[in-house]
């Protein structure tokens, strides 16, 4: 089944697209193509890009860094095209900051867990690109500034940790060690068990006791916005299960991409969260279909063995094809692998370019391909 | 002989999507020849390196993956944040019980997780650990040992374990820990290697790694070229095909030659057809080219690895092994 490129972008229902898939696959030009084809179909779109290329993230007039959504100059048509890209630690100092007086606040800011917690890729930026998402939608909702976001995903180890990271940090932060760390402060002594004796003195002995000191001292400050952690967590949640969001999963036909597609596609499905389709990228165009790879090795040799240097341009040119055409063969299989395993999934091939994609005018071409019929 | 004799820790790291664990597995191979014992290491959790070469998924211990000429070993190990803070709490604290009453609270998850220095701390601890381990006698267990790093988007900072628990640990056995790491990472016994295709991001993120490495006084190793396409076009017919100067109707009597003219296409569509995916291929050789230029002007020693047509399997990693030896990477 073909993926409907176009018919998902132009359904008004569509109101937001997560862009998702392994390191290396082109996730974030694919999100950035799908927002531009969708502006210049008439939406009005913001893109949330994570860690884009330099040069494209020039074209996309990404070059300062401030953290909220500026126009794209170039994009014709009658919509409209934002983009922005996360800055991972000033969208959680803006949480902070939003959630805890300005004393307390600026007491955890400076506090050297987190610091550490707040720059590092650990879950944080999935966490963060998730709570940026949460914050564009909300504005989107309150004064109509775009009917579109579309959103590209940190290049996680792997492609599931955005689902798992904000969950896995509310939890974390409002867990029962944390619950444990507090609760001399909170209640009667008799909460500090021998159990939580043991675990101080061996993380004393292992980490030093001043780092303690300092993860309690912030997990304290952070008391109040461990509500509002889990809370936000649920939300964002609850936001990529709505019917209006699509996800669409980007792979290349490579075989390590093609698994992680899967593990996405069947995470996706068992969490209710709605597949749009799949983009396999770097697909090797076929040249000459009738013209087989062992069929055009051959005929090489036939060449080189009976007709020598006279022939050797054309015997060059079938080496090429015989060694395209094999690529091709081979990612059809892994693909037809994919599609045996998830019929159900819509799926759109993109050629490989022969240069890389760093202007508008090229994103508009990827446009084109993903969404010709 | 090896550009890299003194070297016995080698970090391979890379752009998500460059091969990086194929170019450790495969380097692990080339150096394991002559009966040298090399270990593999991952630490991102993906098994890449068991998928690679067809085994059971790796736990927590190293196992036998392939073996080399001359009775060389590779083992491999998966290395896990948790698991190693256990074993490091068991061996320097024996901390049995209390070891496990530190994962049922939670604790194990919260300080690997919040702390993200105190994780790559741990993990770069047991690759540190498996470096000095001796036999009795008193050679390493290990000659080399090589790690699947993490992608050049973050391997300067998980490599630079002092700066990250910096902040966190100013005193204490982890900072203790992270000092001894530093020093074998920033000596003349470790290398780090970078693997790139010839494509714009990967260079790109190539050059900046190397920045980032030399500020934190990491020893950089090689750039490994991997995937890198070759062609069968002369010289002649690539200029032929640059400038459009060869054109259909010139590839006809050829065709015919080589009993090409009875395809379910006609001749000529298949000519087009030809000279359009050589015109690409050009077109791609050309960039390859250039970024090449950009590779060797970073000024490291570049290795280059053959596009694979048939996909990556065991005999395709002896095939990349055999590369990196005749180049003298290993």
């Amino acid at each position: 089944m073909r993926f409907d490129v176009d018919g998902l972008l132009d359904d008004p229902a569509t109101r937001i697209v997560v862009c998702c898939g392994s390191g290396g696959v082109g996730k974030t030009t694919t999100a950035a193509a799908l927002g531009l084809r969708a502006a210049e179909r008439g939406r009005s779109v913001v893109v949330l890009t994570i860690d884009p290329a330099r040069r494209l993230a020039q074209a996309l007039g990404l070059d300062g860094l401030d953290n909220t959504p500026r126009p794209v100059a170039g994009s014709q048509g009658h919509g409209r095209l934002d983009a922005m890209m996360l800055d991972m630690k000033r969208t959680f100092d803006e949480v902070v900051e939003g959630h805890a007086s300005q004393a307390k606040a600026q007491q955890i800011l400076e506090n050297p867990f987190y610091v550490a917690l707040s720059s590092s890729f650990a879950g944080t930026q999935e966490y963060m690109a998730m709570e940026k998402l949460g914050q564009l939608h909300a504005q989107a909702e309150a004064d109509a500034s775009w009917d579109l976001i579309v959103v590209d995903t940190p290049p996680s180890r792997s492609a599931l940790d955005f689902l798992d990271a904000p969950e896995h940090l509310a939890s974390l932060l409002d867990g029962r060690f944390v619950r444990m760390l507090l609760a001399p402060a909170r209640g009667p002594a008799r909460l500090l068990s021998v159990g939580l004796g043991i675990v101080t003195s061996a993380l004393n002995k292992v980490l030093g006791a001043q780092v303690l000191t300092d993860m309690q001292t912030f997990i304290a400050a952070c008391d109040t916005l461990f509500g509002g952690f889990r809370q936000r967590a649920e939300a964002t949640y609850a936001l990529l299960q709505a019917s209006g969001t699509a996800f669409v999963v980007v792979a290349t036909p490579e075989p390590d991409a093609l698994r992680e597609a899967t593990y996405f596609v069947e995470r996706l499905s068992s969490e209710h969260m709605p597949l749009a389709g799949l983009v396999v990228n770097r697909v090797q165009v076929e040249a000459v279909p009738a013209l087989s790879a062992s069929a055009a090795e051959q005929a090489a040799q036939r060449l080189a063995d009976h007709a020598g240097e006279q022939h050797e341009a054309t015997a060059g040119l079938l080496l090429i094809q015989a060694d395209r055409a094999r690529q091709r063969q081979r990612q059809d299989r892994l693909r037809k692998g994919f599609a045996g395993a998830h019929p159900e999934v819509p799926t759109v091939g993109v050629d490989a370019l022969a240069g890389d994609v760093h202007d508008l005018d090229g994103l508009r071409r990827v446009g084109e391909l993903l969404g010709a019929q | 002989m090896s550009d890299w004799a003194r070297v016995r820790l080698h970090v391979v790291t890379g752009k998500g999507g460059t091969g990086k664990t194929t170019v450790a597995a495969a380097l692990a191979m080339a150096l394991a020849r002559d009966g040298r014992k090399v270990l593999l290491c991952e630490v991102e959790g993906r098994q890449g390196i068991a998928r690679l070469f067809d085994v059971e998924p790796l736990p927590y211990e190293e196992r036998l993956v392939a073996v080399a000429p001359g009775d060389g070993e590779v083992r491999a190990l998966a290395i896990d944040a948790e698991a190693a803070l256990l074993e490091y709490l068991d061996m320097y604290y024996r901390l049995g019980r209390a070891g496990r009453a530190l994962d049922r609270f939670g604790v194990i998850d919260f300080a690997t997780t919040i702390a993200p220095g105190v994780r790559d701390v741990l993990l770069t601890g047991k690759v540190f650990e498996a470096y000095r381990r001796r036999q009795r006698a008193g050679p390493p267990v290990y000659d080399h040992i090589v790690l699947d790093a993490p992608p050049t988007g973050r391997i300067a900072r998980f490599l630079n374990v002092n700066a990250e628990v910096a902040g966190i640990a100013k005193v204490g056995p982890i900072r203790k820990q992270a000092d001894s790491i530093m020093q074998v990472l920033q000596s003349r016994g470790t290398a780090v290697h970078l693997v790139t295709l010839l494509e714009d991001m990967p260079v790109q993120e190539t050059a900046d790694a190397i920045t980032e490495l030399s500020a934190a006084e990491l020893s950089i190793g090689g750039i490994v070229v991997n995937q890198a396409r070759s062609t069968p076009l002369t010289a002649t017919t690539r200029k032929a095909i640059a400038t459009g100067s060869l054109g259909a109707a010139e590839l006809l009597p050829a065709l015919k030659t080589a009993g090409l003219d009875d395809l379910s296409a006609t001749p000529g569509t298949v000519a087009d057809g030809l000279l359009a995916g050589a015109v690409e291929h050009v077109e791609r050789l050309d960039l390859e080219e250039r970024l090449l230029a950009d590779v060797e002007a970073l000024g490291r020693p570049v290795y280059r690895l053959p596009q694979l047509s048939d996909g990556m399997d065991l005999a395709g990693l002896y095939e990349l092994a055999d590369a990196l030896c005749e180049q003298a990477m290993a």
